[in-house]
């Protein structure tokens, strides 16, 4: 029983009609998220460019407010006061269709994200399919917003969007597969309750292909080639300006803490934790999560294309079945064992295969004879 | 049915993040491998080797100082050198000593830089560049203390220095070299140890050893080509032949050699600042030079090596005021005419990294 359905049946308890408590409740609940996520985001925004500032041997903004904490909102104002440009030859409604497309499964993925125990808007029984579904359409308003732009850079930005989601699409599926066949249930609610042992320790190979997967997913450093400042400029929101360049920054950010939520749920327990709050549990996880992909961010070089390719069909994917068939054979055969028998074995497994790996095969190609 | 597919021209630039500066790369395209590179230069094109032809000797050092903005210490030092060659001075002891402080304090520098970027194009977000300038700012507050500028310094002088170097310029300059290796030691930890830049620059952009010579490359790119040569050992200008360094070289010629041979050439100048510094003699800094120096009728070519290269300067007087010809020739733009023998068939993420590899600097090409 979420606590939404609980505010519901109290709306109906004070002889509400059904149909008024239903969108009451709702509407109540979708507030609740969207606040919680607008704000988590400002605040991600800010901490990303704070520790950036630290990574970087300089201080980051620090003049608006207690610690530079209102500078996103200045950035917002200024965004929002931009001329909106559109080029004269681009497809005008695919154009304007495309920041949407990217930032609305953003949201969507929020409906099922546990935050706390029952402070979830939409406890599907399919929850995590229901992310993985949503969160591919992305890829899709990505891929029309460099087409439509009518430039080059775009288009190279658009091609390599979908090459690279579509490959990183496949492990990240087989990781999740091997948390939902540990936990029994594809409810995220469930996956947290079932995690005794974070999945972290219980399935560490699992944990660092969908890490990895994510930040692939995101478009972050390493395998940020959608927008790879340095080759493509800005890639595919090179020609958008003003609000639409916000939503796709709203939507970057967004997809981040998304997917902080997710590795969060699905490998780190969720909300539980000793003697603080759950929700404080959860936000503090998320950030942990997010610092390492800024960490990532502000020190690995870029990935070349074919070398992004290479890691996903050659390193994770073989990885992700192999993981995969792990933890399938544990479950089938083992059921009763003791949990950190199993934790010893995954982490050894995944250790031999990384190393293992690491030794088979080189990433990328080399030189094409043209 | 076959797909049909056709290669389209990108226009790299002149305004683009990753074109250190104004540079143009008309890129032919087949989906991401590079097919052809054509260069488009001339957007920083200011006239300085007209402009040189009138103004006098003596104000023409400030031109040399916007060729090669990232090491203007010798730009300066190849142009009095050459004029000194021209008129026949000879200049005191202690002036060539800091000359040769100051050239190679700025080598340091300016391959600082070059690093710093060329990871910045590899993908590395700004973190490297910040590391390498936090190094570099050190160099600068060196150079201000000396000359009160932090780019373009027009400190040489024909006939030796504009001033002598203040009291606490030479134990901060100790205090730089000690300190110096240390983090040279980090950063070639740090960045040879990384997995993503080994395999993103081994290998790639090999220009090959013949190709080197055949264009007349110099400077790093023609070492990490694994050529001998340093026009500091095979001409030594200067005092040059009174300190004891190496020349590192490459092996294979590709992009990690050139970063890695920057790397060692950094710790060879800390070692010509050391002895520098131990032998560096008292007394005057500028010899006796007439203000509006009139050389006798000929012609002169001063060369040095400069951080990317063999920097010249080729002046011709007809006796008067000001040079009846002044010519530059600039390391980068000849070291820039390999681009497309390195980067085709390679992917438009290496003509990047390439691009950077080479280490150009616009005013120099442009002039």
């Amino acid at each position: 029983m979420t606590l939404l359905q609980n505010f519901r049946l109290f709306l109906d308890g004070m002889n509400w009609p059904d149909w008024a408590a239903y969108l009451v409740a709702g509407l109540v609940g979708i507030i609740v998220v969207l606040a919680f996520v607008l704000v988590l985001v400002i605040v991600f925004i800010w901490f990303e460019r704070r520790l950036l500032g630290r990574f970087q041997i300089r201080l980051g903004p620090n003049r608006l407010g207690p610690e530079g904490i209102f500078q996103p909102l200045a950035t917002a104002a200024k965004i929002l006061m931009k001329e909106d440009i559109v080029p004269a030859k681009a497809d005008k409604i695919i154009h304007w269709l495309a920041p949407v497309i990217v930032f609305v499964p953003v949201l969507l993925i929020f409906a099922v994200v546990p935050i706390s125990q029952g402070a979830i808007l939409s406890d599907l029984n399919v929850g995590i399919v229901y992310v993985v579904a949503v969160s591919a359409v992305s890829a899709i308003g990505i891929y029309s917003a460099g087409w439509a732009s009518n430039n080059k850079y775009a288009l190279i930005a658009a091609f390599r969007t979908v090459a690279q989601m579509v490959s990183y699409e496949f492990p990240l599926v087989l990781a999740i597969i091997g948390v939902v066949l540990m936990a029994g249930s594809l409810s995220m609610t469930e996956i947290v309750e079932s995690q005794t042992i974070p999945y972290i320790i219980l399935q560490p190979l699992g944990f660092v292909i969908f890490f990895l997967c994510t930040i692939a997913e995101m478009n972050r450093s390493p395998f940020d080639l959608l927008e790879a400042d340095s080759e493509i400029v800005a890639g595919y929101h090179i020609e958008y300006s003003g609000m639409k360049f916000a939503m796709f920054y709203l939507g970057e950010y967004g997809h981040a803490l998304a997917y902080a939520c997710i590795v969060t749920t699905l490998f780190l327990s969720g909300w539980k934790g000793p003697f603080l709050p759950p929700i404080l549990w959860f936000i503090i996880k998320v950030f942990l999560v997010f610092g390492t992909i800024v960490w990532m961010r502000a020190t690995l070089p870029r990935l070349r294309v074919d070398q992004l390719m290479g890691f996903a069909w050659k390193g994770l994917l073989p990885m992700a079945i192999i993981n995969l068939f792990i933890v399938a054979a544990e479950v089938l055969w083992l059921p009763e064992i003791n949990l950190w028998i199993l934790v010893v074995v995954n982490i050894a497994a995944a250790g031999i295969l990384v190393l293992l790996w690491s030794r088979l095969f080189t990433l990328g190609g080399g030189r094409v004879e043209v | 049915m076959a797909l049909q597919t056709e290669p389209f021209i990108l226009n790299v630039g002149p305004q683009h993040p990753s074109t250190h500066g104004v540079f143009r790369m008309k890129v032919t395209l087949d989906g991401e491998v590079v097919v052809d590179v054509e260069p488009v230069i001339g957007y920083l094109h200011r006239g300085i080797e007209k402009m040189g032809e009138n103004r006098t000797y003596t104000q023409i050092i400030p031109l040399t100082d916007r060729l090669d903005y990232l090491a203007s210490l010798t730009n300066n030092l190849a142009y009095v050198l050459a004029v000194e060659k021209l008129a026949g001075i000879k200049i005191p002891e202690r002036a060539e000593y800091l000359r040769i402080i100051m050239a190679e304090s700025m080598r340091i520098s300016s391959h600082l830089m070059a690093v710093g970027f060329f990871l910045n194009d590899l993908g590395a977000m700004m973190t490297p560049v910040l590391y390498m300038w936090r190094e570099r700012e050190k160099l600068l507050d060196l150079f201000e203390m000396v000359c009160g500028q932090r780019l373009t310094y027009n400190y040489m002088r024909i006939g030796g220095v504009s001033h002598d170097i203040p009291e606490e310029f030479l134990p901060a300059m100790k205090k730089f070299v000690t300190e110096m290796p240390g983090f040279l030691d980090e950063y070639d930890q740090l960045i040879a140890s990384n997995e993503i830049v080994l395999v993103r620059t081994k290998g790639v952009g090999v220009l090959p050893k013949e190709t080197a010579i055949d264009i007349g490359a110099s400077g790093p790119v023609l070492r990490a080509s694994g050529v001998k040569w340093d026009t500091r050992k095979a001409d030594p200008y200067s005092i040059y032949d009174r300190f004891d360094f190496d020349i590192p070289i490459g092996a294979a010629g590709d992009n990690y050699d050139r970063y890695w041979v920057r790397m060692q050439e950094m710790r060879q100048s800390l070692r010509i600042l050391e002895q520098a510094m131990a032998q560096l003699p008292k007394g005057e800094v500028i010899a006796d030079v007439p203000q509006l120096l009139r050389p006798p009728v000929g012609e002169a070519y001063g060369h040095i090596e400069a951080p990317k290269g063999e920097l010249g300067f080729y002046l011709v007087s007809d006796n008067s005021i000001a040079p009846y010809r002044f010519h530059i020739h600039p390391p980068t733009l000849i070291n820039l005419t390999a681009l497309k023998d390195m980067v085709v068939g390679w992917k438009i993420a290496d003509l990047i990294v390439t691009f950077g590899s080479i280490d150009v600097v616009l005013g120099e090409i442009d002039r």
